[in-house]
Protein backbone atom coordinates (compact mmCIF):
# COMPACT_ATOMS: atom_id res chain seq x y z
CA UNK A 1 0.00 0.00 0.00
CA UNK A 2 0.90 3.10 -1.04
CA UNK A 3 1.24 6.03 1.87
CA UNK A 4 0.51 9.25 1.38
CA UNK A 5 4.16 9.45 2.83
CA UNK A 6 5.65 7.19 0.20
CA UNK A 7 3.90 9.65 -1.98
CA UNK A 8 5.77 12.60 -0.46
CA UNK A 9 9.16 10.85 -0.47
CA UNK A 10 8.33 10.02 -4.25
CA UNK A 11 7.52 13.53 -5.53
CA UNK A 12 10.57 14.76 -3.47
CA UNK A 13 13.02 12.00 -5.12
CA UNK A 14 11.83 12.86 -8.77
CA UNK A 15 12.39 16.98 -7.73
CA UNK A 16 15.45 16.12 -6.78
CA UNK A 17 16.19 13.99 -9.78
CA UNK A 18 14.68 16.59 -12.33
CA UNK A 19 16.86 19.63 -10.71
CA UNK A 20 20.00 17.83 -11.11
CA UNK A 21 19.39 15.87 -14.66
CA UNK A 22 18.51 20.03 -15.41
CA UNK A 23 21.57 21.35 -14.62
CA UNK A 24 23.58 18.78 -17.06
CA UNK A 25 25.14 21.17 -19.47
CA UNK A 26 25.77 20.90 -22.96
CA UNK A 27 29.97 19.41 -23.35
CA UNK A 28 29.89 22.09 -26.78
CA UNK A 29 28.81 24.97 -25.40
CA UNK A 30 28.77 24.29 -21.61
CA UNK A 31 26.48 27.72 -21.03
CA UNK A 32 23.36 26.51 -21.95
CA UNK A 33 21.79 23.14 -19.66
CA UNK A 34 20.08 19.68 -21.85
CA UNK A 35 16.80 21.47 -20.49
CA UNK A 36 17.12 24.84 -21.82
CA UNK A 37 18.35 23.17 -25.01
CA UNK A 38 15.29 21.09 -24.93
CA UNK A 39 16.68 17.27 -25.18
CA UNK A 40 15.95 16.25 -22.09
CA UNK A 41 12.18 14.97 -21.87
CA UNK A 42 11.73 13.74 -18.72
CA UNK A 43 12.66 12.31 -15.81
CA UNK A 44 10.78 9.41 -13.79
CA UNK A 45 11.49 7.29 -11.09
CA UNK A 46 10.73 3.72 -10.97
CA UNK A 47 11.26 2.38 -7.62
CA UNK A 48 13.84 3.14 -6.53
CA UNK A 49 15.38 3.80 -10.41
CA UNK A 50 15.96 6.86 -11.55
CA UNK A 51 14.77 7.34 -15.41
CA UNK A 52 16.09 10.07 -17.54
CA UNK A 53 14.85 10.24 -21.03
CA UNK A 54 16.47 12.76 -23.72
CA UNK A 55 16.26 12.78 -27.23
CA UNK A 56 19.01 13.73 -29.78
CA UNK A 57 19.81 16.89 -31.33
CA UNK A 58 21.32 15.78 -34.85
CA UNK A 59 21.34 12.35 -36.18
CA UNK A 60 25.42 12.63 -35.89
CA UNK A 61 25.86 14.62 -32.73
CA UNK A 62 29.07 13.64 -31.30
CA UNK A 63 27.93 15.26 -27.94
CA UNK A 64 24.86 12.82 -27.21
CA UNK A 65 27.26 9.94 -25.66
CA UNK A 66 29.07 12.13 -23.62
CA UNK A 67 25.60 14.12 -22.80
CA UNK A 68 24.24 10.88 -21.43
CA UNK A 69 27.70 9.63 -19.27
CA UNK A 70 27.05 13.46 -17.92
CA UNK A 71 23.44 13.03 -16.28
CA UNK A 72 24.82 9.48 -15.05
CA UNK A 73 27.27 10.47 -13.21
CA UNK A 74 25.49 13.50 -11.92
CA UNK A 75 23.21 11.74 -10.44
CA UNK A 76 25.28 9.02 -9.14
CA UNK A 77 27.31 12.20 -7.42
CA UNK A 78 23.80 13.22 -6.05
CA UNK A 79 23.16 9.38 -4.86
CA UNK A 80 20.53 9.15 -6.75
CA UNK A 81 21.17 6.03 -8.11
CA UNK A 82 21.08 3.58 -10.18
CA UNK A 83 19.88 5.76 -13.24
CA UNK A 84 18.80 4.94 -16.76
CA UNK A 85 19.25 7.14 -19.45
CA UNK A 86 16.88 6.55 -22.53
CA UNK A 87 17.22 8.23 -25.97
CA UNK A 88 13.87 8.38 -27.76
CA UNK A 89 13.87 9.92 -31.06
CA UNK A 90 9.86 10.73 -31.68
CA UNK A 91 8.94 13.12 -32.11
CA UNK A 92 12.37 14.84 -33.32
CA UNK A 93 14.00 17.31 -31.59
CA UNK A 94 13.90 21.01 -33.43
CA UNK A 95 15.75 23.72 -32.62
CA UNK A 96 11.91 25.97 -31.36
CA UNK A 97 12.51 23.57 -28.14
CA UNK A 98 15.05 25.69 -27.16
CA UNK A 99 14.20 28.16 -24.67
CA UNK A 100 14.08 31.39 -24.19
CA UNK A 101 16.92 31.52 -21.69
CA UNK A 102 18.80 29.15 -23.76
CA UNK A 103 18.36 31.18 -26.52
CA UNK A 104 19.64 34.24 -24.33
CA UNK A 105 22.40 32.14 -22.84
CA UNK A 106 23.68 31.10 -26.33
CA UNK A 107 23.80 34.88 -27.53
CA UNK A 108 25.17 35.91 -24.36
CA UNK A 109 28.16 33.37 -25.46
CA UNK A 110 28.48 34.59 -28.41
CA UNK A 111 26.61 32.47 -30.95
CA UNK A 112 23.55 34.12 -32.65
CA UNK A 113 20.24 32.09 -31.61
CA UNK A 114 18.06 30.02 -34.33
CA UNK A 115 15.76 31.75 -36.10
CA UNK A 116 12.75 30.67 -35.11
CA UNK A 117 10.22 28.12 -37.09
CA UNK A 118 10.98 24.29 -37.43
CA UNK A 119 9.52 24.69 -40.90
CA UNK A 120 11.45 23.62 -43.93
CA UNK A 121 11.24 26.99 -45.52
CA UNK A 122 12.81 28.33 -42.23
CA UNK A 123 15.68 25.91 -42.43
CA UNK A 124 17.17 28.38 -45.21
CA UNK A 125 15.78 31.85 -44.28
CA UNK A 126 18.72 33.72 -42.12
CA UNK A 127 18.34 36.95 -43.58
CA UNK A 128 17.66 38.25 -39.89
CA UNK A 129 20.73 36.76 -38.10
CA UNK A 130 21.71 39.88 -36.22
CA UNK A 131 25.39 40.14 -34.93
CA UNK A 132 25.95 38.36 -31.15
CA UNK A 133 28.63 41.36 -30.06
CA UNK A 134 26.72 44.54 -31.88
CA UNK A 135 23.44 43.46 -32.67
CA UNK A 136 23.63 44.42 -36.34
CA UNK A 137 21.43 42.75 -38.96
CA UNK A 138 24.15 43.71 -41.15
CA UNK A 139 25.79 39.96 -41.73
CA UNK A 140 26.47 37.27 -44.11
CA UNK A 141 27.32 33.35 -44.36
CA UNK A 142 30.80 32.09 -44.60
CA UNK A 143 30.63 28.41 -44.10
CA UNK A 144 27.53 27.01 -44.03
CA UNK A 145 28.86 24.48 -42.11
CA UNK A 146 30.72 24.86 -39.05
CA UNK A 147 32.71 23.74 -35.63
CA UNK A 148 29.79 21.65 -34.32
CA UNK A 149 26.91 20.15 -36.43
CA UNK A 150 24.69 22.30 -35.09
CA UNK A 151 26.80 25.43 -36.02
CA UNK A 152 27.95 27.98 -39.18
CA UNK A 153 30.18 30.46 -39.60
CA UNK A 154 28.94 33.95 -40.10
CA UNK A 155 30.64 37.42 -40.25
CA UNK A 156 29.64 40.89 -39.12
CA UNK A 157 29.71 43.49 -41.93
CA UNK A 158 29.36 46.35 -39.35
CA UNK A 159 31.59 45.05 -36.83
CA UNK A 160 33.80 42.80 -38.86
CA UNK A 161 33.94 40.13 -35.85
CA UNK A 162 33.13 36.65 -37.08
CA UNK A 163 30.40 34.72 -34.78
CA UNK A 164 28.53 30.78 -34.87
CA UNK A 165 25.02 30.71 -35.95
CA UNK A 166 22.91 27.99 -34.44
CA UNK A 167 21.52 26.60 -37.56
CA UNK A 168 17.77 26.22 -37.34
CA UNK A 169 17.01 22.41 -37.16
CA UNK B 1 33.39 -11.09 -29.22
CA UNK B 2 33.88 -13.66 -31.93
CA UNK B 3 36.15 -12.17 -35.15
CA UNK B 4 34.25 -13.83 -37.67
CA UNK B 5 31.36 -12.31 -39.56
CA UNK B 6 27.91 -12.34 -38.27
CA UNK B 7 25.32 -13.92 -40.63
CA UNK B 8 22.02 -11.65 -40.60
CA UNK B 9 18.06 -13.11 -39.85
CA UNK B 10 15.97 -12.48 -43.55
CA UNK B 11 13.11 -10.24 -43.36
CA UNK B 12 11.94 -8.03 -45.63
CA UNK B 13 11.74 -4.99 -42.68
CA UNK B 14 15.63 -5.82 -41.37
CA UNK B 15 16.42 -5.62 -45.35
CA UNK B 16 14.98 -2.70 -45.76
CA UNK B 17 16.40 -1.23 -42.60
CA UNK B 18 20.31 -2.75 -43.20
CA UNK B 19 20.10 -1.24 -46.89
CA UNK B 20 19.24 2.27 -46.23
CA UNK B 21 21.93 2.48 -43.04
CA UNK B 22 24.55 0.62 -45.23
CA UNK B 23 23.87 3.47 -47.79
CA UNK B 24 24.30 6.19 -44.99
CA UNK B 25 27.35 4.43 -43.65
CA UNK B 26 29.63 3.75 -46.71
CA UNK B 27 28.54 7.56 -48.36
CA UNK B 28 29.30 8.66 -44.73
CA UNK B 29 32.64 6.72 -44.39
CA UNK B 30 33.32 8.38 -48.06
CA UNK B 31 32.73 11.54 -47.15
CA UNK B 32 35.34 11.42 -43.75
CA UNK B 33 38.20 10.37 -46.15
CA UNK B 34 38.69 14.16 -46.90
CA UNK B 35 38.98 15.06 -43.09
CA UNK B 36 42.47 16.75 -43.93
CA UNK B 37 42.92 16.96 -47.56
CA UNK B 38 39.40 19.07 -48.51
CA UNK B 39 40.96 21.83 -50.80
CA UNK B 40 39.77 24.60 -48.43
CA UNK B 41 39.16 24.40 -44.50
CA UNK B 42 35.54 25.75 -45.07
CA UNK B 43 34.95 22.26 -47.23
CA UNK B 44 37.03 20.25 -45.41
CA UNK B 45 34.75 20.94 -42.14
CA UNK B 46 31.39 20.98 -44.74
CA UNK B 47 32.12 17.44 -45.75
CA UNK B 48 33.39 15.77 -42.12
CA UNK B 49 29.77 17.46 -40.86
CA UNK B 50 27.91 15.74 -44.01
CA UNK B 51 30.00 12.64 -42.75
CA UNK B 52 28.85 12.98 -39.56
CA UNK B 53 25.54 13.39 -40.19
CA UNK B 54 25.33 10.38 -42.53
CA UNK B 55 27.23 8.16 -39.92
CA UNK B 56 24.25 9.44 -37.14
CA UNK B 57 21.67 7.95 -39.28
CA UNK B 58 23.70 5.01 -40.06
CA UNK B 59 23.59 4.43 -36.42
CA UNK B 60 20.16 5.33 -35.68
CA UNK B 61 18.85 3.13 -38.61
CA UNK B 62 21.61 0.39 -37.19
CA UNK B 63 20.19 0.10 -33.97
CA UNK B 64 16.88 -0.17 -35.20
CA UNK B 65 17.82 -3.19 -36.95
CA UNK B 66 19.06 -4.79 -33.90
CA UNK B 67 15.58 -4.51 -32.28
CA UNK B 68 13.71 -5.90 -35.33
CA UNK B 69 15.93 -8.90 -35.45
CA UNK B 70 16.22 -9.36 -31.96
CA UNK B 71 19.60 -11.64 -31.72
CA UNK B 72 21.19 -9.90 -29.05
CA UNK B 73 23.76 -7.86 -31.17
CA UNK B 74 23.99 -3.92 -31.16
CA UNK B 75 24.70 -1.25 -33.86
CA UNK B 76 28.46 -2.22 -34.23
CA UNK B 77 27.86 -5.43 -35.39
CA UNK B 78 26.32 -4.45 -38.28
CA UNK B 79 29.24 -2.20 -39.48
CA UNK B 80 31.81 -4.27 -38.25
CA UNK B 81 31.42 -7.48 -38.76
CA UNK B 82 29.73 -7.98 -41.97
CA UNK B 83 31.39 -9.22 -44.94
CA UNK B 84 30.88 -7.43 -48.41
CA UNK B 85 28.46 -9.76 -50.06
CA UNK B 86 26.40 -8.94 -46.81
CA UNK B 87 26.22 -4.77 -47.25
CA UNK B 88 23.18 -3.75 -49.38
CA UNK B 89 24.36 -0.46 -50.18
CA UNK B 90 23.82 1.52 -53.64
CA UNK B 91 27.12 1.24 -56.02
CA UNK B 92 27.13 5.09 -56.02
CA UNK B 93 27.56 5.73 -52.53
CA UNK B 94 30.48 3.12 -52.72
CA UNK B 95 32.44 4.86 -55.88
CA UNK B 96 35.60 6.64 -54.87
CA UNK B 97 35.91 9.75 -53.79
CA UNK B 98 38.05 11.08 -57.26
CA UNK B 99 38.41 14.58 -57.62
CA UNK B 100 36.36 17.33 -55.74
CA UNK B 101 34.12 17.28 -58.63
CA UNK B 102 33.36 13.97 -58.56
CA UNK B 103 32.94 13.34 -54.88
CA UNK B 104 30.36 16.67 -55.11
CA UNK B 105 28.64 15.13 -58.13
CA UNK B 106 28.20 11.92 -56.38
CA UNK B 107 26.86 14.11 -53.55
CA UNK B 108 24.22 15.98 -55.27
CA UNK B 109 22.93 13.03 -57.09
CA UNK B 110 22.43 10.97 -53.99
CA UNK B 111 21.11 14.09 -51.86
CA UNK B 112 18.70 15.24 -54.61
CA UNK B 113 17.08 11.27 -54.32
CA UNK B 114 17.36 11.01 -50.56
CA UNK B 115 15.83 14.25 -49.89
CA UNK B 116 12.30 12.72 -51.08
CA UNK B 117 13.32 9.91 -49.83
CA UNK B 118 13.33 10.90 -46.35
CA UNK B 119 9.94 13.49 -46.86
CA UNK B 120 8.25 10.26 -47.79
CA UNK B 121 9.94 7.94 -45.19
CA UNK B 122 8.41 10.43 -42.28
CA UNK B 123 4.71 9.49 -43.40
CA UNK B 124 5.85 5.96 -42.83
CA UNK B 125 3.65 3.76 -40.69
CA UNK B 126 6.98 2.47 -38.81
CA UNK B 127 7.11 4.89 -35.62
CA UNK B 128 11.07 4.29 -36.12
CA UNK B 129 11.33 4.68 -39.35
CA UNK B 130 9.55 8.34 -39.56
CA UNK B 131 11.68 9.37 -36.24
CA UNK B 132 14.29 8.57 -38.27
CA UNK B 133 13.89 10.28 -41.08
CA UNK B 134 11.90 13.38 -39.32
CA UNK B 135 15.17 14.27 -38.45
CA UNK B 136 17.53 12.65 -41.26
CA UNK B 137 15.09 14.92 -44.02
CA UNK B 138 16.31 18.71 -42.77
CA UNK B 139 20.30 17.16 -42.40
CA UNK B 140 19.93 16.11 -45.85
CA UNK B 141 18.49 19.49 -47.30
CA UNK B 142 21.50 21.11 -46.18
CA UNK B 143 23.48 18.48 -48.08
CA UNK B 144 21.60 18.99 -50.84
CA UNK B 145 21.47 22.89 -50.77
CA UNK B 146 25.60 22.44 -50.16
CA UNK B 147 26.17 20.37 -53.29
CA UNK B 148 23.69 21.94 -55.71
CA UNK B 149 25.79 24.48 -55.12
CA UNK B 150 29.20 23.25 -55.56
CA UNK B 151 27.83 21.46 -59.30
CA UNK B 152 26.31 25.07 -60.13
CA UNK B 153 29.75 26.35 -59.67
CA UNK B 154 31.97 23.88 -61.17
CA UNK B 155 30.40 23.06 -64.11
CA UNK B 156 29.49 26.82 -65.04
CA UNK B 157 33.24 27.77 -63.64
CA UNK B 158 36.55 27.21 -65.28
CA UNK B 159 36.97 25.33 -68.82
CA UNK B 160 38.47 22.69 -66.02
CA UNK B 161 36.29 22.49 -63.55
CA UNK B 162 33.83 22.84 -66.02
CA UNK B 163 35.58 19.32 -67.80
CA UNK B 164 36.29 17.63 -64.69
CA UNK B 165 32.15 17.95 -63.09
CA UNK B 166 30.83 16.76 -66.71
CA UNK B 167 32.53 13.57 -66.70
CA UNK B 168 31.92 13.02 -63.14
CA UNK B 169 28.33 13.20 -64.46
CA UNK B 170 28.78 11.33 -66.89
CA UNK B 171 30.82 8.39 -65.02
CA UNK B 172 28.40 8.22 -62.00
CA UNK B 173 25.32 8.59 -64.39
CA UNK B 174 24.65 4.45 -64.91
CA UNK B 175 24.76 4.29 -60.91
CA UNK B 176 21.68 6.88 -60.53
CA UNK B 177 19.11 3.95 -61.72
CA UNK B 178 19.43 1.80 -58.82
CA UNK B 179 17.99 4.51 -56.22
CA UNK B 180 14.96 3.80 -57.35
CA UNK B 181 14.61 0.27 -57.68
CA UNK B 182 11.56 -1.78 -55.96
CA UNK B 183 11.86 -5.21 -55.06
CA UNK B 184 9.35 -8.06 -54.17
CA UNK B 185 10.42 -7.22 -50.30
CA UNK B 186 10.45 -3.79 -50.82
CA UNK B 187 7.05 -4.34 -52.65
CA UNK B 188 5.57 -5.99 -49.20
CA UNK B 189 6.53 -3.19 -47.07
CA UNK B 190 5.55 -0.73 -49.61
CA UNK B 191 1.85 -2.53 -49.51
CA UNK B 192 2.20 -1.90 -45.82
CA UNK B 193 3.03 1.78 -45.64
CA UNK B 194 6.00 0.72 -43.96
CA UNK B 195 8.33 1.99 -47.22
CA UNK B 196 8.52 4.17 -49.90
CA UNK B 197 7.98 3.78 -53.14
CA UNK B 198 11.36 5.07 -54.65
CA UNK B 199 10.15 4.23 -58.34
CA UNK B 200 7.54 7.25 -57.71
CA UNK B 201 10.33 9.83 -56.87
CA UNK B 202 11.81 9.27 -60.33
CA UNK B 203 10.04 12.43 -61.59
CA UNK B 204 10.65 14.66 -59.07
CA UNK B 205 14.56 13.94 -58.92
CA UNK B 206 14.87 14.20 -62.60
CA UNK B 207 13.41 17.83 -62.75
CA UNK B 208 15.66 18.97 -60.09
CA UNK B 209 18.60 17.47 -61.25
CA UNK B 210 18.03 18.67 -64.74
CA UNK B 211 17.32 22.65 -63.27
CA UNK B 212 20.47 22.30 -61.46
CA UNK B 213 22.42 20.84 -64.62
CA UNK B 214 20.95 23.83 -66.88
CA UNK B 215 22.55 26.21 -64.20
CA UNK B 216 25.68 24.43 -64.08
CA UNK B 217 25.72 24.34 -67.68
CA UNK B 218 26.33 20.50 -67.92
CA UNK B 219 24.77 18.41 -70.17
CA UNK B 220 22.77 15.06 -69.14
CA UNK B 221 23.62 11.28 -70.02
CA UNK B 222 20.94 9.44 -71.46
CA UNK B 223 19.17 6.65 -69.63
CA UNK B 224 20.74 4.19 -70.90
CA UNK B 225 21.80 0.64 -69.36
CA UNK B 226 22.04 1.09 -65.89
CA UNK B 227 24.30 -0.43 -63.24
CA UNK B 228 22.56 -2.71 -60.51
CA UNK B 229 23.61 -5.00 -57.94
CA UNK B 230 24.27 -3.46 -54.71
CA UNK B 231 20.94 -3.78 -53.19
CA UNK B 232 22.00 -7.64 -53.69
CA UNK B 233 25.63 -7.87 -52.24
CA UNK B 234 27.01 -7.49 -55.67
CA UNK B 235 29.50 -4.85 -55.36
CA UNK B 236 32.37 -3.34 -57.44
CA UNK B 237 35.48 -3.47 -56.29
CA UNK B 238 35.41 -0.53 -53.97
CA UNK B 239 33.47 -1.67 -51.07
CA UNK B 240 35.93 -4.27 -50.23
CA UNK B 241 38.69 -2.30 -49.90
CA UNK B 242 36.58 0.45 -48.00
CA UNK B 243 35.18 -2.03 -45.42
CA UNK B 244 38.94 -3.20 -45.22
CA UNK B 245 39.73 -0.07 -43.47
CA UNK B 246 36.79 0.38 -41.87
CA UNK B 247 36.83 -2.86 -40.29
CA UNK B 248 40.23 -3.54 -38.91
CA UNK B 249 40.04 -2.61 -35.54
CA UNK B 250 37.22 -4.59 -34.90
CA UNK B 251 38.32 -7.73 -37.62
CA UNK B 252 42.21 -7.37 -36.01
CA UNK B 253 41.31 -6.38 -32.07
CA UNK B 254 37.91 -7.99 -31.83
CA UNK B 255 35.81 -6.46 -28.89
CA UNK B 256 38.11 -3.60 -28.69
CA UNK B 257 36.72 -0.35 -27.49
CA UNK B 258 38.41 3.05 -25.87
Amino acid sequence: MVTRRDERALATLCDAACRVASAVVDPEIPVISIADLGILREVVVNGDRVEVVITPTYSGCPAMNMIKSEIEQALAAARLSPVVVTTVLSPAWTTDWITDTGRQQLLDYGIAPPVRGDGRTTLFRTAAVACPRCGSVETSQLAPFGSTACKALWRCDRCREPFDYFKCH
Amino acid sequence: MDPGSITVADSPLLRYTLRRADDALILGHRLSEWCGHAPMMEEDMALSNMALDLIGQARSLYAYAAEVEAAGRDEDAYAYLRDVTAYGNLLLVEQPNGDFAQTMIRQYLYSAFIDGYWRGLVRSTDATLSAVAAKAEKEAAYHLRHSAEWVIRLGDGTPESHQRAQRALDDLWPFTGEMFAVDASDRSLIARGIAVDTDALRGEWRAMVAQVAARATLILPGDGWMQRGGRDGRHSEHLGHLLSELQFMQRSYPGASW
